[in-house]
């Protein structure tokens, strides 16, 4: 992908975004909603037509060989687009035939879709009966049915509880495992840590690349550390003020920051100046939270 | 501790609001204003935003009033007439001219012959023919009892009685007139009239104003229908957001347009059945010509009506605008197509307009199957002008209806 730019009048959506997918890899679009993750992967998908840029999946150009693309790519839309009306094999039958699996394998796959979904004994149901995490694994099924070497899928764990969201993952990577590659967007920052590669998006523009591990070490210049303390709201009334700690957060109950160029001995210290009498400093193993925040520099209060 | 006030200072609810009487809290007519100016102003705001909706609001009215005042006067007049004049005296002309300057008929000349006149009405070319024989002259300057035939298109009973009354007016006045020149006399001939005026009634002898509403109905219904679930069907995929999860497939947009298009097309031929069998059954009005050939040139219209629904489909974000759009086009037509009134007596605008709405031709067509047992030689004109309109709409279709979520 090259320079993706997509703008709806004045609004520029995609702001000249470049990058490479692996094969075989998962890779993650990462960022909070409006960041311009589902405009990008529409453009990928041959849906949507870039203002400017150009991009090729799978050797296919996106705009001019969008439609040959889509035999080749398997996509969930955010909102789990199945037929409420039909049951869940109806559902399955319908994006086979769209697909054109041939008829004499069809019976087969359909069963196979349904054991892999875990959705046996269900397959009367209609879809507008199931809940988040089966409708998920059935729009999975939906995206799957013609054995697409990539799948896009935009948001799949939204608005799933974490059971059926682990279960998922669990999948994914079932899937990744004989080869298929996934591009997926997310706003769970937690989520992403388990793909391959992350790219994170903010206000239309891609800000990194890289694996999480990867990310962490190069924009997370410091050590996090969580403090418990008496005070928390003064406690980080405090710290703002202090040079060399950036990122000054609470959580619950809890005060994270990122330590620059300060040791833990001198916040303790800082902290009981003000009289604040402190229980624990403890470093924190960084999260792509913490990278995002970096990036952004917004480090706001009570975001998650 | 910066932040928040202690609760309990300066908000002591019992002083700050009355306290609710025990008649007014059970009351269940108790109303509080902020709460429904609250409402109110929610509801404004969703009229003025939904402008496609506040659109169609203030103007349906007036163009309803519009079409209602200038199209739906039921004086009938300008009836296109032929002249079978057979006579070609002074007396013949000056009967036929008089009939021209009533104003309630256009009257042509007509060089064939009288089944070809005839044919004219099987047409719908004319609405009456005048019959005058050889001996009208002859007879009138004898003093005799001239008889003359006025051949009405019964199809339409409004028109048919206008046409006779006003034709047996003008034979009266016309009657007086000869008998007063020639005797001489100023007296009135009591009794036998000079000129008689014999009707016949084509088509519909008993002048059942059902046969000319049904057909007229199933004409306007079955497009309506057509053009309707085809654009829901598509518009409904784009509410629910399964549209997206389409178009991302190999799916071409043709093919979706036919798999969507196809089942309406059954259903609105199922509809149709439906309409003449009741039709039949309850109002006695069958099909006088071929059936078939009824059922294959509803085919294009119903077409057509479709391409018109996936246009819509592609201009409707929702379900109730796709809903309105689909009525902005059958309102008008429901006036300048001649369901209830005839086009004759239309102003020309509204005339050229309706000669633009395919439901104006398919009306003719179903008339006249229907009730004239015409058939395609008579309205291959209809059925040309209805195929040329559905290709176009479907042609204007395929082109707008994209693979784009845009």
């Amino acid at each position: 992908m090259e320079h993706l730019t997509k703008r709806y009048g004045d609004l520029v959506a995609v702001k000249d975004v470049s990058f490479e997918v692996q094969r075989g890899e998962v890779f993650a679009f990462l960022g909070p909603n409006g960041s311009g993750k589902s405009t990008t992967i529409r453009m990928l998908c041959g849906i949507l037509e870039p203002t400017s840029g150009h991009g090729e999946v799978l050797g296919f150009d996106i705009v001019q060989e969008a439609e040959q693309l889509k035999q080749h790519i398997g996509y969930m839309s955010q909102r789990f687009a199945l037929y409420e009306d039909l049951t869940v094999r109806e559902n399955l039958e319908f994006y086979a035939g769209a697909y054109q699996v041939p008829a004499s394998g069809l019976k087969r796959r359909i069963d196979e879709l349904i054991a892999m979904a875990g959705l046996s004994g269900r397959e009367r149901q209609l879809a507008a009966h199931l809940s988040g995490g089966w409708k998920q694994r059935l729009a999975l099924g939906c995206a799957f049915v013609h054995q697409p070497q990539l799948l896009f899928l935009d948001e799949p764990t939204a608005g799933v509880d974490p059971a059926s969201r682990r279960s998922f993952w669990d999948l994914i990577f079932g899937l990744t495992g004989t080869g298929v590659t996934v591009f997926m967007t997310t706003h769970y920052l937690d989520e992403a840590e388990h793909a391959n590669r992350v790219g994170m998006m903010h206000n239309g523009e891609l800000r990194a690349l890289s694996t999480p591990a990867d990310l962490k070490a190069r924009y997370l210049p410091g050590q996090m550390l969580a403090i418990t303390c008496d005070d928390p709201l003064r406690g980080r009334a405090v710290l703002r003020q202090l040079p060399g700690l950036s990122q000054v957060t609470l959580y619950g109950k809890a005060i994270q920051v990122l330590a620059r160029r300060v040791d833990p001995a001198s916040v303790r210290a800082a902290l009981q100046q003000n009289g604040i009498g402190v229980e624990s400093i403890a470093p924190m193993a960084p999260t792509l939270e913490d990278v995002f925040l970096s990036l952004t520099s917004e480090g706001t209060d009570d975001m998650h | 501790m910066g932040g928040h006030p202690p609760l309990g200072t300066g908000l002591r609810l019992a002083e700050s609001y009355p306290p609710p009487s025990a008649s007014s809290v059970a009351n269940r007519w108790h109303m509080s204003w902020s709460r429904l100016f609250a409402v109110i102003r929610k509801e404004f705001i969703h009229l003025l935003r939904d402008r496609r909706t506040l659109g169609f609001v203030l103007l349906a009215p007036v163009m309803e009033l519009l079409l209602f005042g200038y199209a739906g006067n039921t004086d009938v007049d300008h009836l296109p007439a032929i002249v079978y004049d057979e006579s070609r005296t002074a007396a013949s002309r000056a009967f036929a001219a008089a009939f021209q300057n009533s104003g309630y008929f256009d009257l042509q000349p007509w060089a064939g012959t009288r089944n070809q006149a005839l044919q004219a009405i099987d047409e719908g070319s004319a609405r009456v023919v005048l019959v005058i024989p050889p001996d009208f002259g002859d007879k009138l300057a004898k003093g005799e009892t001239a008889t003359v035939q006025i051949v009405v298109d019964g199809s339409n009973p409004n028109v048919a009685q206008a046409a006779l009354s006003a034709g047996g007016l003008i034979a009266q006045d016309q009657s007086a007139k000869a008998l007063g020149g020639d005797t001489g006399q100023g007296s009135q001939n009591g009794g036998r009239p000079g000129i008689d005026l014999r009707p016949l009634v084509l088509y519909n002898p008993t002048l059942n104003s059902a046969i000319f509403i049904v057909p007229g109905l199933v004409g306007m219904f079955v497009p309506f229908q057509a053009m309707l679930l085809t654009a829901l069907a598509v518009v409904r995929e784009r509410e629910r957001g399964t549209l997206e999860q389409l178009v991302v497939t190999p799916i071409t947009s043709l093919e979706l347009m036919i798999g969507k298009v196809l089942p309406n097309v059954l259903l609105a031929f199922v509809s149709m059945a439906l309409s003449l069998i009741v039709a039949r059954l309850l109002f006695g009005v069958g099909v006088a010509g071929s059936l078939l050939l009824l059922l294959l040139l509803t085919i294009p219209f119903v077409l057509g009506s479709m391409g018109i629904g996936l246009l819509i489909s592609v201009a409707s974000r929702t379900q109730p605008q796709a809903q309105q759009m689909a009525q902005v086009f059958i309102l008008p037509s429901f006036f300048v197509s001649g369901v209830l009134f005839p086009r004759e007596s239309l102003p020309l605008v509204l005339q050229i307009v309706g000669d633009l709405f395919p439901t104006t031709y398919f009306l003719e067509i179903i008339r006249g199957i229907m009730l004239k047992g015409v058939g395609l030689t008579a309205l291959w004109p209809q059925a040309m002008g209805l195929t040329v309109f559905s290709f176009g709409m479907l042609a204007l279709a395929v082109n707008r209806f994209r693979k784009r979520i845009d």
